[in-house]
């Protein structure tokens, strides 16, 4: 399948998703284990694509500029940056890393 | 008018939904910038934020891509991620009662914002006021401010130069962040940040991810922490709320702190 198709079919995927929430009857979804994996798959989720991000290079683990953008978003999260705040730092610490290197 | 539909008076409810798209909207342009430098063409990427529109989900979806992952791939960690959303449409369906064709319009922006600005009021009218301006006022923002990171992206010429893949790390790490109030969540996301990385030498690119997605599921289904773990807004509410005190049904602890 073209990217176009899978665009397609995992956007009509989350609206059903959404679409669930209000049509199935409660006690199908309402239940601590299905809140509750839903928040772990979240946090889960959102951990490993941060690690992929940072420190994949296709099949193999590289350490790279991209390293740098981590530690100085962690250090903007912790100074309590706004979200655009901190991916703008990510950016340039990335790039000045690679230009200082260069 | 139909009952589901508050007259839209500025209240409370109605200001603080207008901070939160404005400040989650904004970052949509992060999302275009980071789409196209994934690889994605400029079309593919607005369409992602029109039809999927789930910000979670739309950053994994072009993070598999960019990661050199199959569609497949993107298509399952974005459907894995949005599974949170089945939560909050059961509880706006039971906060909000939406009627008739509003629900169908009304699953669309539900997302961590909208449901995080109306759980924090307690007056039904409000709560309607709040999912509404938040959602609808994210979706129109989150949309035009796609479209101008994407044409910006598009013009940058070499995403590696101006430090775009550092840009999606940051994005990443930014949402995971405001999930992160326990010891538990941290626990959690090393784990799977781990499990992520010992995985990427033996699996094609994209697999990890899912693999860490099964870690976390079966963390879910056998340990005993609060159910709303992990539910939580990526912009919250309860910081634009001024002299307003709200009352956050999300997290279990208050939002200002962190770790």
């Amino acid at each position: 399948m073209s990217l176009w198709e899978w665009i397609l079919l995992a956007s009509a995927l989350a609206y059903l998703t959404k679409l669930a929430g209000y049509l199935v009857p409660a006690r199908w979804l309402e239940n601590d284990h299905m809140t509750r994996i839903a928040g772990t798959l979240t946090i889960g989720l959102l951990a490993s694509l941060t690690a992929m991000n940072a420190l994949s290079a296709g099949q193999t683990l590289a350490i790279d500029a991209r390293v740098a953008a981590l530690v100085a978003a962690g250090i903007a999260l912790w100074l309590r940056m706004p979200f655009l705040g901190v991916v703008i730092v990510g950016a340039a610490s990335a790039a000045l890393i690679r230009f200082a290197l260069a | 008018m139909l009952s589901s539909m508050p007259r839209l008076t500025f209240s409370p409810a109605v200001s603080i939904g207008l901070s939160i798209a404005v400040a989650t909207g904004l970052y949509g342009i992060s999302f275009g910038a980071l789409g196209v430098a994934a690889g994605l063409s400029v079309w593919q990427t607005i369409a992602l934020s029109i039809l999927m529109f789930t910000g979670g989900s739309q950053f994994a979806f072009i993070g598999v891509v960019a990661g050199g992952g199959t569609g497949s791939a993107a298509f399952g960690a974005a459907a894995l991620l949005g599974i949170r959303n089945a939560v909050y449409g059961m509880q706006m369906k039971r906060m909000l009662k939406l009627g008739g064709w509003h629900k169908f319009i009304g699953a669309q922006v539900t997302i961590d914002e909208s449901t995080a600005t109306a759980a924090g009021q307690i007056d039904v009218d409000e709560q309607r006021r709040g999912f509404w301006t938040a959602g609808v006022g994210i979706y129109v923002l989150w949309n035009l401010f796609t479209a101008l990171g994407a044409v910006l992206g598009d013009a940058m010429g070499d995403p590696r130069q101006w430090g775009l893949d550092g840009a999606a790390v940051a994005a990443f790490l930014g949402l995971l962040w405001p999930r992160l109030r326990a010891r538990e969540p941290v626990a959690l996301a090393i784990v799977c940040a781990l499990v992520t990385v010992l995985t990427v030498p033996f699996a094609p690119p994209g697999v990890p991810i899912i693999v860490a997605a099964l870690v976390a599921a079966a963390w879910g289904w056998f340990s005993r922490g609060p159910a709303e773990e992990g539910l939580e807004p990526d912009v919250d509410p309860a910081n634009y709320d001024g002299a307003h005190e709200t009352h956050i049904e999300h997290g279990s602890s208050p939002p200002q702190e962190r770790f």
